[in-house]
């Protein structure tokens, strides 16, 4: 294995998105028969190393080797006619086709007829080499996600596949089928194969890499052995010893014993379903005057405790109360009346109407309380809002001017103006600095700050832990849709939280 | 929305002269097929205008045919500001009729003051109702209402034949079926020695309205964040399904005006042809029009004229009526294939 | 019930339901591509009409059928230059190619309302009797007998080739056919004119076989009646055929009831149909599976 050059390899990778430098690698290469795992948080650059060798993107320097030979890779055809194949995070089979069907139609060079015999037999060799069975009549979108993710892996061998990158395969799947992926793993490395495993999940490495490549802020931070692979060493190298951010001067360290409840959810559960991830027995209580951060990375719960909280979802078990009332199946309206906003990530997929003025979007949000007989009373609501504005310092946009027309940050202002113009009592923010240059990232954070000092109740649901560290008078930690931990500004620690986020096993009950 | 004049103005004639070029395309192409038949298509064009225009009756012809279309585009334009999709303004039209000459024939004794309102209302009801099925069924999230109310479409006209054929069945024309004539308490009266009836004051109101509660009213406003964004909608706490449900409601009820402004102006009495595509052509009229009322009155004016070209036809050529469909369809395949439809919707 | 009346209902059924079975091939196979044909009425009036029209011209039937095929089948292409390379509202077009049948048809039948023409004759199965109930049940025009095969051909392109596996993916998600290589216009194009010539044939079959005529308008509905059946069919080719049979059997049963002198209302009957779709449709709905395309024109029969 030593003497062979490596199936894949890469030297002095280096792509940029704009300013951001999304990766910086000097070496990176994977060889026969070896399962290596690429570990990192969220944004540490592991997806797009990936994609660089799948052809989705093009570094801005370095080279690629694959047998040692120098290769071009401009587009996934490439990469996979040089025996790389991919499975992403969100499979691309087609829902109604069946499974034969599909991997047929990834088969480069497909006769007129559909040898479906042939593609059968192949099919059933590698199902049972690699334990891959799959109902090959069943349409994909009956499959579970388990063995969804069986035909992507099929399709890529059945092209000819000897590296096999696999993009966070573990996020979809229930624990036994982890397993399942882990045996089918196995024995494609004792086949030859290179297997690249990206993930954030430590106890995953662990268990099956050869090697470990930490990935930290698009950079290789290090790489382990399995040998000498743990936690703590692993943690180390991927969060690092970063400067402890200067919390801001602990505001009233009993800030959370005061005020009144606004929020209670007791032992709420829901169904997931189309995709949702299910909450399980979330107990929360947020008060007044609070913060509250629910910290993980997404796609464990976290929108669908935002939605829950707003009214766009019911519990299945459980209540929720607000200022002490049962509201569990208060109607979305009913919920805003009773003073609680919502601040969304995408403001204009989300919270606005792209189409009509900023005017109108404002009146939207503001129930009932500018009804004048049919229409609106529209004097009234330019002279609230611009006091609202003006309260919050922002500069006021032409109220005529169509909403898509606004820039990311300024609509967030619109959004921000508009559900804070009524002194609510709760807010729900979502992600709210996703995608927003940095000036209007201040803003945002400074108003909930504000809003919070001002007595209302906070709740924020984000992914950039320095976010939630700066402004949180506690922090929660969702994984898998379970609350993991509970945190108190005097662990607000990258290394305290992360583990959590990421499901280390010392704490984590079996999740 | 822009409610400044000069704006309007600009917009209107810019549109205008897209269409004209549209117009002058479908004409020449409509006129190289009468060519081919051996018809002479100048003479034609030449003899609607001289009636249209030059002849009282003429004009006031025309107005009768704008009545159903305005009232079909209007069903047709006001789901589809809420994001649905109405193909079945003709079967409401259909069930608008039915529910009226129900009433007419029950309630035959009544005086006009009493009979006229009842019809307007049963007209209303019979085309709402049967579009609320459709909508019941998206509310509920079982069925597209495309393909609802398409199907249903089909049903109407065969609740009707039923009754001709019927309960409702005229005694005195055994051999061409149709209801006994409406009295004429029912019958809607008619302006100037001309078949325009009150008909016309309902369209336009209906078309008036359409626009004063989209554009003025809170309800039009929510109306429209429903089409523009349902997911935001849905976040900023709108009530959907209740807006699905009286949205179609009112659809299918303009539509049923239609039918009912049929039995009871044009007709007289309850006929198994009522409409000769009313729906689908203000469908199109809708779709053209895009989602101003003055727009729906225009293109109204314009499919009643093209229909007038086919009258012509007929009465002076010798052509069948039906054949004027094809310049309809030219016009609406040349919008259609530009790139950027003018003044289509989308 | 007598067995006379029995023959005669299924042979209606046949009858009825061959000319729907082909216009629902031909559906079957554009919506398969993700395209909706609201217009097939009118290409089912344009075949007819062409079909006659040749006919009495030619004085052979069969160059009739092939009249009706080319010309469905051109008419299709418009509506396809339309909405595949213009992108336009598939209803609008489909709605706007409807009233162009309903006119093209009217000018191309003028010239031979009421003409007398070689009809497409009635093939004997040898062997059977000539004035039995055998015979009655077994003597059709070709086009009848060529319908269930047809139909098989139809469902193995669909089903076992390259080209059929193209049509499912653009007809799921145009994207994924491009990523996989394919070119989804062409696709569409080609269905599309394969639809339009079985939509003719279908036109045909009504003019040269069923009514020995040319009326305006005469499909009454038929093409609509084959929009819903697709749905009734799953997009399936097989299904169709079933389908086919059962919703011409609404109008065969009708006729033989009405000769036999029974009372049920014919109007009843012709909306069987269109309720037996609806019912389907909300099981459908109530059971949250679609068997449609995924991207059948503009959700054309999802509810999100």
């Amino acid at each position: 294995m030593d003497s062979e050059p490596p199936l894949l390899e890469a030297r002095g990778i280096a792509k940029r998105f704009g300013a951001v430098v999304a990766n910086e690698v000097m070496h990176f290469s994977v060889h026969r028969g070896e399962v290596l795992g690429l570990l990192g948080e969220n944004g540490a650059g592991k997806s797009t190393l990936a994609k660089i060798l799948y052809g989705y993107y093009t570094p801005d320097a370095g080279e690629i080797f694959v047998d040692g030979k120098p290769v071009a890779i401009a587009s996934p055809r490439d990469a996979r006619a040089l025996g790389i194949g991919m499975v992403f995070q969100n499979f691309t089979l087609i829902p109604a086709l069946s499974v034969l069907d599909n991997v047929a139609l990834f088969q480069k060079n497909l006769p007129a007829i559909v040898p479906r015999d042939a593609i059968l037999d192949r099919m059933h060799h590698y199902a049972k080499r690699f334990h891959l069975a799959v109902d090959p009549w069943m349409p994909a979108r009956q499959l579970a996600v388990g063995d969804q993710q069986k035909v992507e892996i099929l399709k890529q061998l059945l092209a000819g596949a000897r590296v096999l990158i696999l993009d966070e395969p573990t996020k979809v799947l229930a624990p036994q089928e982890s397993e399942g992926l882990f045996k089918t793993l196995g024995e494609l490395r004792s086949e030859g194969l290179g297997i690249i495993l990206i993930t954030h999940k430590l106890r995953e490495v662990l268990a099956c890499a050869d090697r470990i490549c930490v990935m930290r802020q698009g950079r290789m931070a290090g790489v382990v052995g399995w040998r000498e692979a743990s936690e703590d060493n692993l943690l180390a190298l991927m969060f690092g010893d970063k400067p402890i951010q200067p919390a801001l001067p602990p505001l009233d360290a009993k800030r959370h014993d005061r005020g009144h409840s606004a929020l209670q959810l007791i032992d709420v559960s829901t169904s997931g379903g189309n995709g949702a991830t299910p909450l399980h027995d979330i107990s929360i209580k947020l008060r007044s005057g609070e913060t509250v951060g629910i910290a993980g990375v997404s796609g464990n719960g976290q929108r669908e405790l935002g939605d829950l909280v707003l009214g766009l979802l019911r519990p299945q078990r459980g209540a929720k109360l607000l200022w002490d009332e049962d509201a569990s199946r208060w109607s979305v309206a009913q919920v805003r009346e009773a003073g609680v906003a919502a601040v969304p990530d995408d403001p204009l997929a989300h919270a606005c109407i792209p189409g009509l003025t900023v005017r109108e979007n404002l009146a939207l949000g503001s129930g009932g309380r500018y009804h004048d007989g049919l229409g609106l009373d529209w004097q009234r609501l330019d002279a609230d809002m611009n006091k609202s504005f003006a309260r919050l310092g922002f500069p006021r946009p032409n109220f005529d001017a169509r909403a898509g027309n606004l820039s990311g940050g300024n609509l967030q202002r619109v959004v921000l103006a508009r559900e804070l113009a009524h002194h609510p009592k709760l807010i729900v923010a979502l992600y709210p600095t996703r995608g927003l240059d940095a000036r209007s990232t201040v803003m945002v954070r400074e108003q909930l700050r504000d809003m919070r000092d001002r007595g209302a109740a906070v709740l924020l649901i984000s992914e950039d832990l320095d976010e939630l560290f700066e402004i949180s008078d506690r922090l929660i930690v969702l994984f898998r849709g379970v609350i993991a931990a509970e945190f108190l500004p005097e662990n607000f620690r990258a290394e305290t939280v992360g583990p959590f986020m990421v499901g280390a096993a010392e704490h984590a009950n079996a999740a | 929305m822009q409610h400044d004049a000069v704006t309007l103005w600009a917009c209107a004639s810019a549109r205008a002269k897209a269409f004209a070029l549209v117009a002058a395309v479908a004409l020449g192409v409509f006129a190289t097929l009468l060519v081919a038949a051996g018809k002479d298509p100048l003479k034609a064009y030449i003899d609607t205008l001289t009636y249209v225009f030059g002849n009282a009756y003429g004009f006031s012809e025309l107005l009768v045919r704008m009545i159903p279309l305005m009232f079909t585009a209007v069903a047709a334009a006001l789901p589809a500001r809420i994001g649905l999709i109405n193909v079945g303004a003709e079967g409401q039209l259909y069930m608008g009729a039915w529910l009226a000459t129900a009433g007419a024939l029950t309630f035959s004794d009544q005086p006009a003051f009493v009979l006229l309102p009842l019809l307007t209302v049963l007209g209303f009801v019979g085309g709402g109702v049967w579009a609320l099925i459709a909508g019941v069924l998206r509310a509920m999230r079982l069925v597209n209402e495309t393909i609802s109310t398409l199907l249903l479409n089909y049903i109407a006209p065969l609740i009707v034949s039923y009754f001709i054929f019927g309960p409702w069945r005229s005694p005195e024309t055994a051999s061409y079926p149709q209801s006994p004539p409406f009295v004429d308490a029912a019958r809607l009266p008619t302006f100037f020695h001309s078949r325009v009836h009150l008909g016309l004051l309902y369209a336009l109101a209906a078309v008036a309205l359409y626009g004063f509660v989209l554009t003025r009213t809170r309800f039009g406003l929510e109306m429209r964040a429903i089409g523009g964004n349902p997911e935001a909608a849905r976040r900023l706490g709108i009530p959907i399904v209740r807006y699905v449900l009286i949205v179609m409601f009112a659809a299918g009820g303009v539509a049923g005006l239609a039918g009912m402004a049929e039995v009871a102006a044009i007709q007289g009495r309850l006929v198994s042809e009522l409409s000769p595509g009313y729906g689908f052509i203000g469908f199109l009229v809708s779709w053209l029009a895009g989602t101003s009322p003055v727009g729906i009155v225009t293109m109204s004016f314009l499919f009643a004229l093209i229909s007038s070209v086919g009258d012509i036809l007929q009465i002076t050529q010798g052509l069948p009526y039906a054949v004027v469909n094809i310049l309809m369809a030219v016009i609406l395949f040349v919008v259609l294939g530009r790139q950027n439809s003018g003044s289509a919707a989308r | 019930m007598n067995i006379g009346l029995m023959v005669g209902v299924i042979s209606s059924s046949i009858l009825s339901g061959t000319s729907l079975l082909y216009a629902t091939l031909g559906e079957v196979v554009g919506e398969r591509a993700g395209i909706v044909n609201l217009g097939l009425e009118g290409i089912m009036l344009i075949g007819a009409a062409s079909g006659f029209a040749a006919t009495a011209l030619t004085g052979s039937p069969y160059l009739g059928i092939a009249a009706a095929a080319l010309a469905g089948a051109a008419a299709n292409l418009i509506f396809a230059y339309v909405v595949v390379s213009r992108h336009a509202n598939q209803l609008a077009a489909g709605l706007s190619l409807m009233f162009f049948g309903i006119g093209m048809s009217a000018l191309i039948g003028r010239p031979f309302v009421g003409s007398l023409i070689a009809a497409l004759p009635q093939l004997r199965v040898p062997g059977v009797a000539e004035d039995g109930l055998g015979a009655r049940l077994l003597s059709y025009d070709v086009l009848v007998y060529l319908a269930l095969p047809v139909a098989i051909a139809t469902w193995w392109l669909i089903y076992r080739t390259r080209w059929g596996l193209g049509l499912r993916t653009v007809g799921e998600s145009p994207a994924a056919a491009y990523a996989a290589g394919l070119r989804p216009q062409l696709l569409q194009y080609q269905a599309l004119s394969f639809a339009g010539a079985l939509g003719g044939i279908a036109g045909a079959h009504l003019s040269l076989a069923l009514t020995h005529t040319w009326a305006e308008g005469m499909t009454a509905g038929r093409g609509f009646i084959a929009i819903a059946l697709v749905i009734f069919a799953k997009w399936d080719p097989l299904w169709a055929v079933v389908g086919a049979l059962l919703f011409g059997a609404a109008e065969g049963l009708q006729l033989q009831l009405q000769a036999a002198g029974a009372d049920v209302s014919p109007f009843v009957m012709n909306m069987t149909p269109y309720l037996l779709t609806l019912a389907v449709l909300v099981v459908w709905g109530w059971s949250r599976q679609s068997a449609a395309p995924a991207a059948l024109g503009r959700n054309f029969v999802g509810v999100e």
